[in-house]
């Protein structure tokens, strides 16, 4: 190893001598970027032009003024849906926290094999798309389904609004987005040094106090990447609630699509729209800020 | 480790809860009665009968096999370019760079798709194949960015200046030395590319119309207007259709492992 460390190094200064750098390298400066052009043109025209688009819709629909901020900000039924929204976001947030991280740590502890096993379990579903893992909820939690029909048989009750609230969407959501929050506090657990809890344990902490003063801290940094992207993708959903959620309570992507399939209403959506993005912008902020070096993409993998 | 033992047991109940639920619209596409009921009646295959023979089921199947595909070669042909000339390049801005074309895996797809539907409005883009394959390319383009970006990092930049002093040009080299060696990233990252585009619904049930349906959006449409069990068929026939490609996916990043190993 320390041999080719050494070439390595090497390497680029032999070629210094000689005095070919100046070929290779010019030429580098700047035709790699000529590559990036295609990507960045589809990026900027079909991404970030929608955006913008979105935005000076929501400031001059149907005129140019901040009317549709307005109506956001003093629509009472408005703010309802926005506190549901982030609500049930927290709330599924907080749903796959608990369950992630047991599941992550038990990640840390086995062998490499099992490791793997459970990995591949968690991203599993993934594989399938959110519409057909909805459909699947809607057979199961539908009034007439076997969940509420083992109710009846069991215990006598029911049937219970398993769909059409917002236990269901919760629970269909939870289980779409647990593995973003497993996969980053894996990460954050793997770093996290073995002999530190009987250390602490040497210095006679006992296991309890040892998790939440070394351990937990430690792992912070997953739990934000974590919770924040949980959080975020949970702002946007639309399938799910409009499947298993009340057409009475919607969110606020249903909303939108209402405001602007439904009523043509361009600007209410639109405004609605940049509200959304800019909450997802402030919790990245704010998390950016008290998390320092936490990867969003970690548990990007899919 | 009665600690490890409890957590164990934890484990397999969350796996079963991510996995079981998603195996019931299997059984129910067997199902012999008009119903969503669980369990089902009887064994019958009419539901896939009825897939198979309904020209707009085919249509919607067909479509989506053709955005998909068309996608998939789009979005890896941009990624290999922008994941090596951003492997290349040095400047001040390039982490900049590099989040703007990962940004769209984290902005909420409703948004997006709002304004997509605007922009496709006004350029007539709505429900046409050009359409579809650059609302979708926008959604695949950062996973095969990642996936490529992932197997570059294991290439030896020697490897391509010995390939020019031997007097190979850049096509020459990129295609005979480099891509062979990025080859598990790119097959990984256009699978990738594939079943996201198979998948995607948000994006899709803004920029359709009658003339141009995708499977999903399909799939959408008759769950929210009437309960006709052909849906779970279908459900079936996409379900297997990604996992399958993912399986293979696996298989590619699984045998990059192996060769860095």
């Amino acid at each position: 190893m320390v041999d080719i460390a050494s070439i390595r190094d090497r390497a680029p200064r032999s070629a210094d001598g000689a005095g070919t750098s100046k070929q290779i390298r010019e030429p580098k400066n700047w035709r790699p970027f000529l590559l990036l052009i295609p990507a960045f043109v589809i990026v900027s025209f079909f991404f970030l032009a929608p955006l913008i688009d979105v935005f000076i819709r929501s400031i001059t629909d149907p005129m140019l003024g901040i009317q549709n901020y307005v109506w956001l900000f003093t629509t009472p039924t408005n703010m309802v849906v926005a506190l549901r929204t982030f609500g049930t976001s927290f709330l599924v947030t907080i749903v796959c926290l608990l369950i992630a991280y047991p599941y992550a740590y038990l990640m840390t502890i086995v062998s490499d094999r099992t490791r793997n096993m459970l990995q591949l379990f968690i991203m599993l579903p993934l594989w399938t798309s959110i519409l057909v893992r909805t459909l699947a909820w809607l057979v199961l939690l539908q009034d007439t389904g076997p969940i509420n029909g083992l109710l009846e048989a069991v215990f006598g009750i029911g049937p219970l609004p398993l769909i059409r609230s917002t236990f269901g969407v919760a629970l269909g959501m939870s289980q779409v987005l647990l593995p973003f929050m497993v996969l980053p506090i894996y990460s954050a657990l793997a770093k996290i040094d073995k002999r530190l809890l009987p250390a602490a344990a040497n210095l006679g902490a006992r296991p309890v106090t040892a998790f939440f003063t070394v351990y937990l801290p430690l792992s912070r940094p997953g739990i934000f990447a974590g919770s924040v992207t949980v959080f975020i993708l949970g702002l946007g959903f639309y399938i799910i609630p409009a499947l298993l959620g009340s057409s009475k309570e919607i969110m606020m992507s249903a909303l939108m699509y209402q405001q602007i399939s439904g009523f043509l209403m361009w600007g209410h959506g639109t405004a609605l729209g940049i509200f959304m993005l800019a909450t997802t912008i402030v919790v990245l902020a704010l998390v950016g800020r008290l998390a320092k070096g936490t990867s969003l993409f970690a548990g990007r993998v899919k | 480790m009665t600690l490890k033992r409890a957590l164990g047991a934890l484990a397999v109940l969350i796996v079963l809860w991510l996995l079981l639920p998603t195996l019931v619209i299997i059984p129910m596409s067997f199902n012999s009665a008009a119903s969503f009921n669980f369990p089902p009646q009887g064994f019958s295959l009419q539901w896939y009968e009825n897939f198979f023979t309904d020209p707009s089921w085919l249509r919607a199947l067909g479509s989506s096999l053709q955005v998909a595909l068309v996608t998939m070669v789009v979005a890896t042909s941009l990624g290999i370019m922008a994941a090596i000339g951003l492997s290349k390049v040095k400047f001040r801005g390039k982490a900049l760079l590099e989040s703007y074309f990962l940004t769209p895996l984290i902005v909420p797809g409703i948004v997006i798709a709002i304004g997509l539907y605007s922009l496709f409005l006004r350029f007539n883009l709505l429900g046409t194949l050009p359409g579809f394959v650059l609302a979708h390319t926008v959604v695949a383009l950062p996973l095969v960015i990642i996936n490529v970006t992932a197997s570059l990092q294991g290439v030896d930049p020697r490897l391509e200046q010995a390939s020019a002093t031997l007097g190979a040009g850049r096509l020459r080299t990129f295609f005979s030395i480099t891509l062979p060696l990025i080859m598990p990233g790119v097959t990984a990252g256009a699978l990738f590319a594939f079943v996201t585009s198979f998948d995607e619904i948000i994006l899709s049930l803004f920029i359709q119309s009658p003339q141009l349906q995708t499977l999903p959006v399909k799939i959408y449409n008759s769950v929210t207007q009437a309960s006709d069990p052909t849906v779970a068929a279908v459900a079936v026939i996409a379900m297997f259709t990604s996992v399958l490609v993912m399986l293979t996916a696996q298989f590619a990043t699984r045998k990059r492992k192996r060769v860095s190993a």
